[in-house]
């Protein structure tokens, strides 16, 4: 092993220009990836804790009596999905409303007569905040006596979801086709690291070298590769993240979600990925010439 | 029953053809090879003397045919086995087929570690022979700065590094003087001496001539007169 290694160092540094290029490609499709993936990881965080928020406003008809308003309560609770229901009277929605608008309370004032209905708040538990749950759940809702109307935003989260999972597919898709392009780059770069060497090939073939004694410096080369690419890509990321990280959080509410960098286990699985690049472009390349 | 000769001989050639596409390179070639013979394979270039060593460590397939060598049936090798085959021979090339980028040590130790031997064994091996050619004080050096003489008495060196039964020569002395190519003469014959089969393709005749072990023609591929079995 430490001969194959210590060949497979002496190899990249004797074709240095060709396996910096390979290096380089790893490096550039690992950044991007990564910052596909960054992006996708702080935006499904963002999204999860604004999901975590999510309430159905349940407004009542007006002139619901207390009996009323107590069997729509009743109803509510024997409804699956619902973590929680808050009463929210006409009386104290109006100084909700007056407390929000501070300055313009005098608008307020001249009113005659409160124009805000009862209402329910209600939470939902977790595992009920998909958008198809949460429009299940209000259409639910809405059929009960006494309810005149039920808010919840859906548009809104509808329309973040449709976003979110194209932009997921989006994300695989680059994914996919800079991870193929990478091991096509690879693959050919060590080709032409082949074709440097052909005679030396034959040479080895002709003293009695086995096809895997050939290759198995390649493998160590490509993986080394896959290694090196991946570090400085990651390294790359990691680095622009930290400038902008920093200037993001300056600019943050309390009520933001902090942004993060990948976990260790990811970096390290992001690390293997480049490494697979590298031997998966070894392996086609190879394949092919020991066939030829 | 197995003949005295068949019992002695490392390589066996039944009626080989070699063709490429329309053009005959070798017709008809028969003929034992007996352990530690010296053999010359004589006659003008593009008879087929290359042809014929090529055909035995499988540098090049039969059309018709079959080879024997050291027991092991060339017809029927399947390809993973082929580096085993080859590990039987020393060859020596004219153009010496060293690796540039190697030096003279890791040329020579190339024989050996492809074999898996051990790194202590490869330097002893590697210092040992390199010794006997005369090249030890130039281990670090690299190919392209040795004169032919000195690159051609590496490939001997490389040749023998692994111990093999049988040492193929494919015009050793072809581009060299004939100072160096008394040299690597003698040097064959040290190591036919030592117990070495050795076939040498040349068409040198001052060197057949001087010669001590069989002389076989080849002319258009025919080898003549064709020996008997």
């Amino acid at each position: 092993m430490i001969f194959y290694t210590r060949r497979a160092i002496k190899d990249i540094l004797e074709n240095r220009f060709l396996n910096v290029v390979t290096i380089i490609t790893i490096a550039l499709s690992v950044l991007i990836v990564s910052a596909f993936g960054l992006f996708f990881l702080n935006a499904q965080d963002m999204f999860n804790a604004w999901k975590k928020g999510v309430r159905i406003m349940v407004y009542l008809v007006p002139g619901t009596s207390e009996a009323q308003r107590l069997d729509t309560r009743y109803r509510l609770q024997t409804i699956a999905g619902i973590q929680s229901i808050r009463f929210i009277s006409k009386e104290d929605a109006l100084e909700l409303m007056k407390d929000r608008m501070q300055r313009q309370t005098s608008l307020l004032d001249n009113m005659r007569e409160n124009p805000l209905p009862d209402a329910f708040e209600v939470t939902l538990v977790t595992e009920s905040n998909s958008p198809e749950k949460i429009e299940f759940l209000a259409q639910r809702i809405e059929g009960l006596p006494s309810v005149s109307e039920v808010e919840y935003g859906q548009q809104w989260i509808d329309r973040f979801a449709n976003f979110f999972n194209l932009f997921k597919l989006v994300g695989y898709g680059m994914g996919a086709m800079f991870f193929m392009a990478t091991v096509f780059i690879a693959a050919n770069t060590i080709r032409l690291v082949l074709y440097s060497r052909r005679e030396e090939i034959h040479i080895m073939r002709l003293v009695g070298a086995t096809d895997n004694f050939i290759k198995f410096p390649f493998y160590l080369e490509g993986l080394i590769q896959g290694l090196s690419g991946g570090m400085i890509g990651l390294g790359m990321l990691f680095s622009a993240f930290s400038a902008i990280g920093s200037q993001f959080e300056q600019a943050m509410t309390a009520e933001m979600v902090a942004i993060r960098f990948f976990s260790m286990g990811t970096c390290a699985a992001i690390l293997g990925g480049g490494m697979l690049t590298g031997l998966l472009g070894c392996f086609f390349s190879l394949n092919q010439f020991v066939k030829e | 029953m197995t003949s005295m000769a068949e019992k002695r001989a490392v390589i066996r050639m039944f009626h080989v053809h070699k063709r490429y596409g329309a053009k005959q390179a070798l017709v008809d070639a028969t003929v034992d090879i007996a352990k530690n013979e010296f053999l010359f394979i004589s006659g003008p270039s593009g008879a087929g003397k290359s042809t014929l060593l090529k055909l035995l460590y499988l540098a090049e397939p039969v059309s018709e045919g079959q080879i024997l060598v050291d027991g092991m049936n060339l017809s029927r090798i399947p390809r993973r086995r082929i580096p085993m085959l080859r590990r039987k021979f020393g060859i020596i090339f004219q153009d010496y087929k060293l690796i540039p980028s190697r030096t003279v040590y890791e040329n020579v130790a190339l024989v050996l570690e492809v074999q898996g031997k051990k790194r202590s064994l490869i330097e002893k091996k590697v210092k040992s022979v390199l010794r006997v050619v005369g090249m030890e004080d130039r281990m670090t050096a690299y190919p392209p700065s040795l004169s032919g003489g000195e690159q051609q008495r590496v490939a001997v060196a490389r040749a023998v590094a692994g111990d093999p039964k049988i040492i193929l020569a494919d015009e050793p002395t072809g581009s060299l003087d004939d100072e160096s190519a008394a040299t690597i003469f003698e040097l064959l014959n040290m190591f036919y001496n030592r117990g070495a089969t050795v076939v040498v393709a040349t068409h040198d005749k001052a060197l057949i001539e001087n010669a001590t072990g069989r002389v076989l023609q080849i002319r258009q591929g025919r080898l003549d007169p064709p020996p008997e079995i």
